[in-house]
């Protein structure tokens, strides 16, 4: 396979310390070029937001299995308490963002578009919002396997989107040798600025997660990889980084999805994760900037993860923001919290507009995974008129993981769902770049979204 | 030799000939040997029933259910597709009982076309169940709820589904074979197979109670329980905000269940669930959130 014009010697890791130009544009073969459009909020200072009158924390915050809800309506609970207990492994447990009465524990609507056990809070108006008096961990003494279990105590879970449990890959089996951290700033999608505004503002604080991670890991070596469209975010990292630690900040080029795990790992280290395997495979553990300033929170101050910073953008939002907002606040609050919609305002999606969510309820609450709520104008929506295949092939050339969308799409649109997987469907992450680039706008990531729907009602082979 | 030469011409006869004979005692000798006994019957009512292949007896297909008919495992009447006439036919050609079987039919477990669970949303997509369903749930208010995008109406293969005014398939009784093809295509798993005698149905799934549930459709359980308390003791139980049927007392169960339900989620079904035509009713009530 040809390397894309660059030679052998160059592709091969950094020495230590390299920060040439040549090593500044690492990257990874295909993905496309969406229009940034990180104007809107880049340059705004995140703000806390005033707390809303109602909190929902739903007791599926995270990838894996939901939490055991441990209150009853009536409780009062302070900030920072438990709500739900994690149920097995996988999971994670859920603390009250806000202090006030559990008014009710029902069925809520979820991110995902289905109704899911939640946790109502009535926020109590006068309330300092103090958390109750608690003992904070001196993270230098404590053994890795503390220091997880803590992490997993304080309900830690990945920031960038997907939610997994952070402590599970901290905790790698034993068989496996992890040799890097990677900390991935990219944040590729268009409009947020969640990542960004955090390396710049809490830059010392990323540092310090990147830190405690590595011990956990028992790790020496360590990257950062931010997208070169921040020159601020990585002047800062760049800035306050320990002399130390072993670590590298890479900026690297403005492409859709560098952060997408497995591309990040090929861009910065040139090693490829095999299909169906994990990053744990090729000795490496990606952790999003956000992911590790909420660790270092938590041994600052003690406190579990109940708030993250949010992107609230897009044109059909009066005033695009970066807000520090409970987990929890209702999607309705947030919004008049930024101004209100505008007039033109037409669509709104949880994450990013390539890989997030459509909402389709105003009471839907921010769930620990959403980094983004962005609020697309009618002017910012694509026509739905779709046309056949031409043939072109500009999605092959933008699949990040050599995939032959034209192909899925038409097997897909026969529902030829068992074809499909053997032609790799669980490898597609629905990152959306053929459908970006389809000038005939098919549809064709939720085409694969439903045939991995299908593929998992499909009953059991008897 | 002149290769066409009498001699030429008898001899490759012979030789061919010779071949022939010896493939045709082979054949015979293994025919023989190795024949498998077959009740020609089976070919014959495999031949009279519709070759539909549905699946609506139970079988994996015709030449199955043929094959248990002649053994007489089952019925000639347990083939729903095939028509009373037929149905005879095979009976008296077996010499048999045509047998009773219980009409089964199609069932959709939501009433709530656009008139009484208006969309929330505007879903732009393709226009296929499936799809919605896998964008936010689909448009549909209620995330339980019929999308009315007649992935069940494309699924059947008997034309028993026709999609009505407010987006609601209605299932024609006296085609369902109850094959079961709505049920695997209905992603919101809105279809059941059930008798036709089971007529006290609860034509809802939201699992809301109260006015959560009476905010998202006109026609939804909201669990106030009222069925339970008319209803003979035990035919309806409360579940998870749903009436939920016992049907093992079907003889039980009367249409007096149905009197008192506030939005008519219970009903007492003679023959198609829904009309073709909606009843004109009050205007739907407008999304709530226009923009979302």
């Amino acid at each position: 396979m040809r390397l894309g014009g660059v030679s052998e010697r160059r592709r091969r890791f950094p020495p230590r310390g390299t920060e040439s130009p040549v090593w500044n544009h690492l990257k990874f073969r295909h993905g496309v070029h969406p229009p940034e459009l990180k104007d809107l909020t880049a340059r705004i200072a995140i703000r806390r937001v005033p707390y809303p009158d109602e909190v929902v924390l739903h007791l599926r915050q995270h990838a894996g299995k939901p939490a055991r809800p441990v209150v009853k309506a009536g409780d009062r609970v302070e900030r920072g308490d438990v709500l739900g207990e994690p149920d097995g492994y996988v999971s994670t447990p859920v603390h009250a963002s806000a202090a006030g009465t559990v008014e009710q524990i029902c069925l809520w609507p979820h991110p995902d578009g289905s109704y899911a056990p939640a946790v109502r809070i009535a926020v109590d108006r006068y309330s300092p919002q103090a958390p109750r008096p608690r003992l904070v961990p001196d993270w230098m003494r404590l053994e890795p396997p503390e220091l997880v279990e803590a992490i997993r105590q304080a309900g830690v879970v990945g920031l960038g989107g997907a939610a997994f449990p952070t402590h599970v890959k901290l905790a790698p089996p034993k068989d496996q040798v992890v040799d890097t951290v990677l900390i991935n700033g990219c944040e590729c999608e268009p409009y947020l600025t969640t990542d960004h505004r955090t390396m710049v503002e809490y830059p010392e604080r990323v540092h310090l997660g990147l830190r405690i991670m590595m011990r956990c890991l028992g790790v020496t070596r360590a990257m950062i990889g931010i997208e070169l469209n921040k020159p601020d975010a990585i002047a800062a990292i760049r800035r306050t980084l320990p002399s130390d630690l072993d670590v590298t900040v890479l900026g690297l080029e403005v492409k859709y999805p560098q952060g997408a795990e497995k591309m990040l790992i090929k861009a910065l280290l040139d090693r490829e994760v095999p299909s169906g395997k994990l990053p744990l495979h090729v000795g490496v553990v990606v952790q999003n900037v956000a992911s590790a300033a909420t660790i270092a929170e938590v041994f600052e101050t003690g406190l579990p993860l109940v708030e993250r910073i949010v992107t609230v953008t897009g044109r059909g939002v009066k005033r695009p923001s970066n807000l520090i907002v409970p987990v929890g606040m209702k999607l309705r609050d947030l919004i008049d919290a930024c101004g209100g919609f505008t007039a033109d305002a037409r669509e709104i999606v949880f994450g990013g507009p390539m890989m997030g969510f459509a909402q389709a309820h105003l009471d839907t609450p921010l769930v620990k995974g959403t980094s983004g709520v962005v609020v697309l104008a009618a002017a910012e929506t694509k026509p739905t008129v779709s046309y056949p295949c031409i043939r072109c092939g500009h999605c092959l050339d933008s699949c990040p993981v050599f995939l032959n969308p034209q192909l899925l799409g038409q097997l897909a649109l026969k529902e030829r769902w068992e074809e499909m997987e053997t032609n790799h469907l669980a490898d597609c992450m629905l990152c959306g770049c053929c459908g970006y680039t389809c000038p005939s706008n098919i549809p064709l990531p939720q085409l694969f979204a439903l045939a991995k729907v299908a593929l998992r009602r499909r009953p059991a082979p008897v | 030799m002149d290769a066409l030469s009498p001699t030429a011409i008898a001899g490759s006869a012979v030789i061919l000939g010779g071949v022939g004979l010896f493939f045709a005692a082979l054949i015979a000798v293994t025919n023989r040997k190795f024949r498998v006994w077959e009740d020609p019957r089976i070919n014959v009512v495999a031949g009279l029933l519709p070759g539909a292949n549905c699946g609506a007896c139970g079988q994996p297909g015709c030449r199955a259910f043929a094959e248990q008919v002649v053994q007489g495992a089952i019925a000639p009447a347990s083939c729903t597709v095939a028509s009373p006439d037929v149905r005879s036919d095979i009976a008296s050609y077996l010499g048999v009982d045509v047998g009773q079987a219980v009409q089964r039919v199609a069932r959709l477990l939501c009433a709530g076309g656009r008139d009484a669970a208006p969309d929330r949303v505007d879903y732009r997509g393709l226009g296929t169940c499936k799809a919605a369903a896998a964008v936010a749930g689909g448009s549909k208010g209620c995330v339980w709820g019929c999308l009315g995008l007649a992935d069940c109406e494309v699924a059947c293969t008997f034309g028993a589904i026709d999609m009505n005014e407010v987006g609601l398939p209605v299932v024609v009784p006296a085609k369902c074979t109850a094959c079961g093809d709505c049920v695997e295509a209905c992603p919101k798993d809105l279809f059941t197979i059930m008798p036709m005698e089971h007529r006290l149905l609860v034509q809802c799934k939201s699992l809301l109670e109260g006015e959560a549930a009476d905010r998202l459709c006109r026609v939804a359980c909201n669990g106030c329980g009222k069925c339970v308390l008319d209803a003979a003791p035990g035919v309806i139980a409360m579940k998870n905000g749903l009436a939920v049927v016992d049907y093992a007392q079907n003889d039980l169960a009367g249409p007096e269940a149905t009197r008192r339900c506030p939005t008519g989620a219970i009903v007492w079904v003679e023959g198609a669930q829904f009309a073709r035509r909606a009843p004109a009713t009050a205007a739907p009530r407008p999304a709530e959130e226009a923009v979302a």
